[in-house]
């Protein structure tokens, strides 16, 4: 499973204002203006991705509402009130509208608006993805640290292995092998779906998350057994993080042990574990945010996988279950909001890093 | 003494092919010198003979079916069991070799070619070309790569050659921005003003003069990506939107061992070995590749 974000996309180099007081004011305006009209463009084309992939479908939405037999005056009419006798540009303008407004039509299996549907599953991957960083970066970035002030030695060699792993193990196998082991051999863990049936509606939907709703509503009982279902799925999810985030933890941290002044702190006597973990790691923490945050972007991607292993009730999903289905309103819709969520963590991580780092404002 | 080392190692090479000749033994020199490119390249290797030689290596039909050996666990005639039809494993990994590397090939045929050409065409010509060109790069690339192939494998129906075409799309513009910043780089050098001068036309210039000095940044950076590409096609299968049965390819085999993971392992992990062997493979020989072919990277990665 490729979770390797692809690399966030350098915002364009902007025209600095001349003049200083005044200069610096106007370019971090200007700066914020520019990834807000970057992000804006690239909303846009996402759309014109997925109106695209809705027009080149050799599935005739026409012929879906009114069966294969009307009559062609039928056919026409419907097709008229469907607004696909209009020119293209005029139904992407008019879809646009339709996206802006929260209408992503109606899912062909469920019956429901694609947007409610996609509302009701998404904390269950947002749950799921979150748990999942929280272990990537806990693993990830301690397992970088010691790669990088280990060069070379076995522990070395054994943690880039690991993190070469994390780009060449199928995500939905190293699922199902979890499964198979942790589940039906060791019973470690509870099996596929986000609680047992037993415990299903006990605790009210308030924000979606189970372990949230669960504690809010005080029964521990239904926690403890959300934890053990949520456990497994949101491990496999953060072992592709932990590779990609300890790979580039690694290599940051090469990059600052290799600086002049962390030999200067070794040649005045500071410990080496304060060489590491003051002078060295603190530098790398900006970028490394960005790293998390491009990590979290992927696991999106990563969820659809592991969601049809486990049964989890997310996004992912539902995005499969709607392509098998051949439900392109669900489809689009699902693609849509994932694209979304992706560009928008991505831009925001960006913007974060130029927030944190001095040099890049 | 056409081929001796002395003469691929000569300083001042006497031909065009000896002077090529000669760089391709240094990298292979190299790469030979660090053991995880060479544990890459052996794997790369073996997926190459086992997809030609299959048929030899094979020890069963990959598609014949023996309901009285069905579920057999590893041992014996079948190194790797069979699955619920009888179908011996070991013989339809083998035989998957084939198929998954008509997917790589077919998929870097499509996507470098394309990528390349985008890039240095928006590299070369600057202006509102690049403009257009990177912005619709950027949008494929603001997009989840394994989101954007089933959209499309979605609208264009399931099926091998669907799946390659999809991945293609969703591939092509990482190498888009690799080859627009190479063009970039030498866009502005004097060897290429020299050629400009001589009348050569645009197409020229970027088909004779750019192009070639891209490819070894991307033979790196597609080396690199097979992984991806394999996991992604392995994905789209096991979703049954890949390669349809009873093709052996792995990840729709793994989706049909699914049912049997509790009791019957082998169905759903074999198959899973050999994508990581192979994904592994093209890690290991891409980093490989990189520390020989790209200084600027080192002892990095």
């Amino acid at each position: 499973m490729t979770l390797e974000p692809h690399s966030a996309v350098p915002a364009p180099s902007l025209p600095v204002p001349p003049g200083r007081a005044r200069g610096r004011a106007l370019r971090r305006l200007s700066g914020v203006a520019g990834i807000l009209v970057t992000v804006a463009l690239t909303f846009l084309g996402l759309l014109a991705i997925t109106f695209f992939i809705g027009r080149v479908v050799p599935i005739d939405p026409v012929l879906s509402v009114v069966g294969d037999r009307a009559p062609q005056a039928v056919y026409d009419r419907v097709r008229e009130e469907m607004g696909l006798d209009r020119p293209l540009p005029v139904q992407f303008l008019a879809y646009v509208g339709d996206v802006l407004q929260g209408d992503l039509g109606t899912s062909v299996s469920t019956g429901r608006p694609v947007i409610d549907d996609l509302s009701r599953v998404f904390p269950a991957t947002l749950e799921m993805a979150t748990l999942g960083i929280l272990i990537g970066v806990a693993l990830g970035v301690p397992m970088g640290v010691v790669a990088a002030s280990h060069q070379g030695s076995w522990l070395d060699q054994a943690i880039r292995v690991v993190g070469l792993l994390g780009y060449s193990v199928p995500a939905f196998w190293l699922g199902l092998v979890g499964l198979a082991l942790f589940y039906a051999r060791l019973h470690w863990v509870s099996g596929p779906g986000r609680i047992d049936i037993f415990y299903d509606g006990l605790v009210a939907p308030v924000t979606g998350l189970m372990l949230v709703d669960s504690l809010l509503a005080g029964d521990l009982d239904v926690f403890a057994n959300a934890v053990q279902h949520l456990v497994l799925p949101a491990s496999v999810l953060g072992f592709f993080s932990l590779a990609y985030i300890a790979r580039m933890t690694r290599s940051f941290m090469l990059d600052q042990l290799s600086q002049e002044y962390v030999t200067t702190a070794r040649v005045k006597g500071v410990p080496e574990r304060l060489v590491i973990w003051r002078h060295a790691f603190r530098p790398i923490l900006v970028p490394l945010v960005t790293v998390i945050g491009l990590s979290y972007a992927g696991l999106l991607e990563g969820s659809v996988m592991i969601e049809t292993i486990f049964s989890w009730p997310g996004i992912g999903n539902y995005l499969t279950t709607a392509l098998l289905n051949a439900d392109m309103n669900a489809v689009l819709g699902a693609t849509l909001v994932i694209g979304a969520v992706f560009i928008g963590i991505n831009k925001a991580s960006d913007m974060l890093y130029r927030l944190l780092d001095p040099r890049a404002r | 003494m056409a081929f001796s080392r002395d003469w691929l190692l000569e300083d001042s090479p006497g031909s065009r092919l000896q002077a090529r000749l000669g760089r391709l033994y240094r990298v292979l020199l190299a790469l030979g010198r660090n053991p995880l490119a060479v544990i890459g390249a052996a794997i790369v290797l073996a997926l190459i003979l086992a997809a030609l030689a299959a048929p030899l290596l094979a020890t069963h039909s990959p598609t014949a079916q023996n309901l009285s050996a069905r579920l057999t666990p590893p041992g014996g005639a079948y190194w790797m069991g069979t699955d619920e039809l009888g179908r011996d494993i070991y013989s339809r990994v083998i035989y998957g070799a084939q198929i998954t590397l008509a997917i790589v090939l077919l998929v870097a045929v499509i996507a470098a070619p394309v990528g390349l050409i985008v890039g240095a065409v928006a590299g070369y010509f600057g202006g509102w070309i690049d403009r257009i060109l990177m912005g619709i790069t950027d949008i494929f690339l603001s997009m989840p790569k394994l989101i954007l192939a089933l959209a499309f494998v979605a609208a264009l129906g399931p099926g091998i050659e669907n799946a390659i075409i999809a991945i293609a799309i969703a591939t092509w513009p990482g190498y888009a921005r690799i080859a627009r910043a190479e063009t970039l780089t030498f866009r502005n050098s004097e060897f290429i003003a020299a050629v400009e001068l001589q009348g050569a036309s645009p197409f020229r210039v970027i088909a004779l003069h750019i192009l070639p000095l891209c490819t070894s940044s991307m033979i790196i950076r597609v080396t690199l990506d097979m992984a991806g590409i394999i996991l992604t096609a392995a994905g789209l299968g096991f979703i049954g939107l890949g390669a349809q049965p009873p093709l052996p390819e792995w990840g729709a085999m793994i989706s049909r061992g699914r049912a049997f993971i509790l009791d019957q392992w082998w169905v759903a992990t074999m198959p899973g070995f050999a994508i990581i062997a192979v994904s592994l493979g093209f890690c290991f020989l891409g980093d490989g590749l990189r520390d020989v072919l790209d200084p600027k990277h080192g002892e990095k990665g």
